[in-house]
């Protein structure tokens, strides 16, 4: 019985990586080589486990684009089947513990022909962007850009590598729409929700708007729009609401033409970390 | 010899011979009668019965709220994350650890009395689990440990010497051991784990003096085999079938229960067409020969991963005005089952938690199968996941209250279908699956009514749950989370009266016993041994 989903880098993983990768690449080569139909079956196997992050045909969302002939994290056919198989613990990607060496070497060989495409542009102006991120947007007050910044919302200095074109523009109009969702500060391995808008109301005294830092079975810990840290117990509360669909943050929509958040895209494609 | 010299070698042999050995002498009597002997903790269920209930209401509703820790153990290896449950006699803690280590500590100080960590070779293979170690066995002064190279060894209680080591499989297939053995009168019982590498299953009789084999039980039957003919082709020979968990025992009758896992490949079936028996099923055995008494399937035809591994709980109720012997279980397939535990006749069960794979339970127990749950290219959600409503944790059953205890999980999974094919020693799964993470998922403990499973209460976790369960005569029921609470709830309304955040992902079970006088409960949280007791 695997318990694979209870620790995300998981020695299964690490022990199929080790009898996967070999053969992989190897069965990586025949299959560029032979295309078609081994090819087709890569692309289902991706469809079905990869595309919800990276999106069809690659093209990022959630997880980076993989239309870029260069992964940063797999120079090579071995580190790609090796990756595929371990997953990146501290992103979020699991193992594909379940597929066979044969079905890892069909997913690096379309993971690779995806390479080849040509590869995502964003169609703004990043240093226009720059500049409405830091003035106007005031996006500061809530981001950290290498090491500056506040801390209401996500860290951004590697956001170009981490998300897609697609993800990004949708959470510029929708920033609530596809909160990230990491390994657990709860838990090792665990995925919960991050950011999460909350609102604590409690037995006595008034209502706690902010975002969820932690929680567990009796505790609930909430940073507010001040920065303030509010440590509750659940047994105290009157109500716990958890708005999934909601974010602290504003929509771009009604304040930047489509040009303006395409600026800002640019700009955070940019961001691919580095101090 | 001086005067004083004499002197002092007399007071010191005088010592020796009054001194309490600081080591178990656990005979098989004194195991049969564990319950009553609620001072020590003596089996991995703290009794035969599997029951997880202590006796102790020195702890309990009115002073829970006080408990505070009595001291900590740090274990040494810290890769993986611990889940075993403790064992204490006369004075002594036995621990396991990842990695088939086991300690000896003093019950009172945590201080280690003595460690053993047999050699695990680097190429050591464990396909679809980690390399844990839930538990050691206990019977007279040895004490028994299941390696995870497939190895049962003997260590003498005093000293953690070998007594003796014998490798009970080829770790190269895929074997291994993660379980606490099972010691009844002069044998020890272990079940293997492997079910991701196309093992053939087995439980195994080991002479307790020797580690001569006495029996063993295929969980699959051989060819000519009544039940043979629930396998396709040679499918049985790869079929899986792990015993991955410690069973339970019954004295009188003479017989063994025992959890079967998932049949191999796991999610593609196409290649083992039928029922696939004995996994996913219940087995009773005679404990002198290990003959199939009786069997229960709970899952025909798995392709879910939904292992029949849970420990079984056995309980003598009133059943329509007749007095009955039943084994109960909380199913991983999300169903409740009270079986008669002398035919294996069906009594009455539910579904305890969220799933979407059937209707319902008809007259036999047998479940009604909803179409198009099966795992596909693209991938089929269902609930339970992967993991189950509830997976190795262990369940417990009170009964001052009559409420049998469960740590159900709420998730659903997208299953796939992949492609399989077997090669000794590599993994033979046939598929996967992508579990609904995030805040979708949740758990509670849940007290059932044991005749038929109808949910009594239930408290909620924040996701879903690892830990076993412990039940007390305190009227308290104790459990942990992924989340590091440690906590006690009312037995009768759940209610939680005390939680102690450990700092530590909790995935073992809970223990309680008695050290000078005093109630103590005893839990793993990551890779410590926590001790509390009332101030």
């Amino acid at each position: 019985m695997p318990r694979t989903r209870a620790l995300r880098a998981t020695p299964l993983a690490l022990a199929c990586a080790l009898t996967l990768a070999g053969p992989a690449v190897a069965r990586a080569q025949q299959v560029a080589s032979a295309g078609g139909a081994a090819l087709a079956r890569g692309r289902t196997l991706f469809d079905a486990q990869c595309a919800r992050c990276h999106g069809i045909e690659g093209t990022g969302g959630v997880g980076p684009s993989l239309q870029r002939p260069l992964l940063g994290r797999a120079p090579n056919d071995t580190a790609l089947a090796t990756l595929i198989a371990n997953g990146i613990d501290d992103r979020g990607m699991p193992g594909a513990w379940q597929l066979s060496p044969n079905e890892v070497s069909m997913l690096v060989a379309y993971v690779r022909s995806l390479g080849n495409r040509p590869p995502e542009v964003a169609p703004g102006d990043a240093a226009r962007g720059e500049a409405l991120f830091r003035g106007r947007g005031g996006c500061l007050a809530c981001h950290v850009v290498r090491g500056t910044g506040g801390v209401i919302g996500p860290e951004l200095t590697n956001v170009g590598a981490a998300r897609g074109l697609a993800y990004l523009r949708r959470a510029l109009r929708d920033p609530g729409a596809e909160l990230p969702a990491g390994p657990g500060i709860s838990y090792a391995g665990s995925e919960h929700v991050r950011y999460l808008l909350v609102r604590a109301v409690p037995m006595s005294g008034p209502p706690i708007t902010g975002i969820r830092v932690n929680e567990d079975a009796f505790t609930i810990q909430v940073r507010d729009t001040g920065g303030a840290i509010h440590s509750l117990e659940k047994r105290r509360l009157r109500a716990l609401e958890k708005l999934f669909h909601a974010s602290l943050m504003p929509s771009a929509g009604p304040a930047c033409t489509n040009t303006e958040i395409d600026d800002i895209v640019s700009y955070l494609m940019t961001l691919r970390g580095g101090a | 010899m001086t005067r004083t010299a004499r002197t002092l070698a007399l007071a010191l042999s005088a010592t020796i011979a009054t001194a309490s050995p600081l080591a178990a002498q656990v005979s098989f009597s004194r195991l049969a009668a564990a319950e009553r002997d609620s001072a020590n903790w003596l089996t991995y269920s703290g009794s035969y019965s599997g029951q997880r209930f202590s006796r102790l209401s020195q702890v309990n509703r009115t002073n829970v709220a006080a408990l505070r820790p009595v001291w900590l153990h740090q274990l040494q290896n810290t890769q993986f994350m611990a889940e075993a449950t403790p064992l204490v006699a006369d004075g002594v803690m036995y621990v396991s650890e990842t990695m088939s280590a086991v300690t000896a500590l003093d019950v009172r100080t945590g201080r280690t009395l003595w460690r053993y960590a047999p050699t695990i070779p680097p190429t050591t293979k464990w396909i679809g689990f980690l390399p844990t170690s839930r538990g050691v066995a206990l019977l007279d002064s040895t004490v028994y440990l299941a390696t995870i190279n497939a190895h049962l060894i003997a260590l003498d209680a005093r000293s953690g010497t070998v007594r003796w080591d014998v490798e009970v499989a080829d770790n190269k297939l895929g074997y291994a051991f993660t379980l606490a053995p099972l010691a009844i009168k002069g044998k020890i019982l272990v079940g293997v784990s492997g079910g991701e590498a196309g093992i053939r299953g087995f439980i195994d009789a080991y002479d307790a003096t020797t580690g001569k084999l006495a029996w063993r039980f295929h969980t699959i039957p051989g060819s000519g085999e009544p039940g043979n003919e629930t396998w396709g082709g040679d499918s049985w020979k790869t079929g899986g079938g792990p015993t991955w968990l410690t069973g339970a025992f019954d004295p009188e009758l003479n017989t063994v229960y025992w959890g079967v896992g998932n049949p191999g490949p796991d999610w593609n079936g196409d290649s083992r067409p039928g029922d696939n028996l004995y996994t996913c099923s219940l087995v009773a055995l005679d404990a002198d020969t290990g003959k199939l008494k009786w069997f229960f399937q709970f899952t025909p035809h798995d392709t879910h991963d939904w292992d029949a591994n849970q420990i079984p709980v056995l309980v003598d109720a009133t059943v329509n005005g007749a007095k009955r012997k039943l084994v109960l279980t909380a199913n991983r397939n999300a169903f409740y089952y009270a079986l008669d535990r002398v035919t294996g006749e069906f009594i009455g069960g539910r579904d305890y938690a969220k799933q979407t794979w059937s209707t319902g339970l008809d007259a036999t127990g047998k479940a009604q199968v909803i179409p198009g749950k099966e795992p596909s290219d693209s991938g089929t959600l269902v609930w339970p996941s992967l993991q189950g409503a509830t997976n190795w944790n262990s369940p417990a059953y009170s009964p001052r209250t009559n409420l049998f205890y469960v740590n159900a999980r709420e998730m659903g999974s997208y299953y796939y279908k992949r492609e399989a094919e077997y090669e000794p020693g590599n993994p033979f799964m046939g598929g996967g699956e992508r579990a609904l993470e995030n805040d979708s998922a949740s758990g509670a403990v849940r007290a059932l009514e044991p005749l038929t499973g109808k949910m009594r209460w239930e408290f909620r976790h924040h996701s879903p749950p690892w830990a076993g369960l412990m039940a007390t005569a305190g009227g308290l029921v104790f459990s942990g989370s992924n989340e590091g609470n440690f906590f006690a709830l009312d037995a009768s309304t759940g209610k939680a009266l005390w939680q102690f955040q450990t700092g530590g992902f909790i995935r073992a079970a809970p223990i309680t016993y008695m050290v000078d006088g005093k109630q103590r409960v005893a839990i793993v949280s990551n890779n410590a041994v926590i001790v509390f007791a009332l101030p």
